[in-house]
């Protein structure tokens, strides 16, 4: 039996750009979800997701995991940046991109 | 749970003395704020974890599980005027 917390460990170890949101990144469910789905999509980063509505464990887990009390999130490397607002001012100052680089992440230079 | 502008301001300085705060209420009911906090306790730390510092002040008393507080931290770089 694996435990929540074991389960996020292991994803964000595995993918070095994880999305825990509401949905798929095919089928948002949520804006503020669909809103960092675009805007990884738009900078050409490759990344995995987990859907939280389909486990309501995950739900509860990742916000006790992080101590972030809204849900998406997104973690680079293993390490929680932030969720659509922060994720939405990182994308439009450059930040984000100055920290794919950082991690060596592939991706499109932004507009 | 309604709160007064004053009462946050005052939790956040308690825990960030030298931050400048400032509250807006968003819908004039009294339970939707967004604070915007300045304080050299932010600069080069990560967003994430200037937000949580802010979150921490307020002791839980943000939002429910769906609620997004909007708060701006900001990093304090500038010297202080003399």
């Amino acid at each position: 039996m694996t435990t929540t917390v074991e389960r996020i460990k292991s994803e964000i170890s595995e993918n070095p750009v994880m999305l825990y949101m509401k949905g798929t990144a095919m089928f948002p469910q949520c804006g503020f979800s669909a809103r960092v789905v675009q805007i990884l999509t738009h900078m050409g980063v490759p990344f995995k997701t987990a859907n939280v509505l389909e486990d309501g464990e995950l739900r509860e887990g990742i916000k006790t995991f992080s101590n972030w009390p809204t849900i998406p999130q997104l973690y680079v490397k293993g390490e929680f940046v932030g969720g659509c607002d922060i994720i939405t001012e990182m994308f439009q100052s450059g930040e984000l991109s100055t920290l794919l680089t950082e991690q060596g992440i592939q991706h499109e230079a932004t507009a | 749970m309604a709160m007064q502008a004053g009462e946050i301001e005052a939790l956040i300085k308690a825990a960030l003395p030298d931050a400048s705060v400032t509250i807006e209420d968003l819908a004039g009911d009294g339970d939707h704020y967004a604070a915007t906090v300045v304080s050299a306790r932010f600069a080069g730390i990560s967003r994430v974890k200037q937000h949580q510092i802010v979150y921490a002040a307020l002791r839980g008393r943000m939002g429910g599980n769906c609620m997004p507080w909007p708060c701006k931290p900001q990093p304090l770089n500038k010297e202080p005027p003399r």
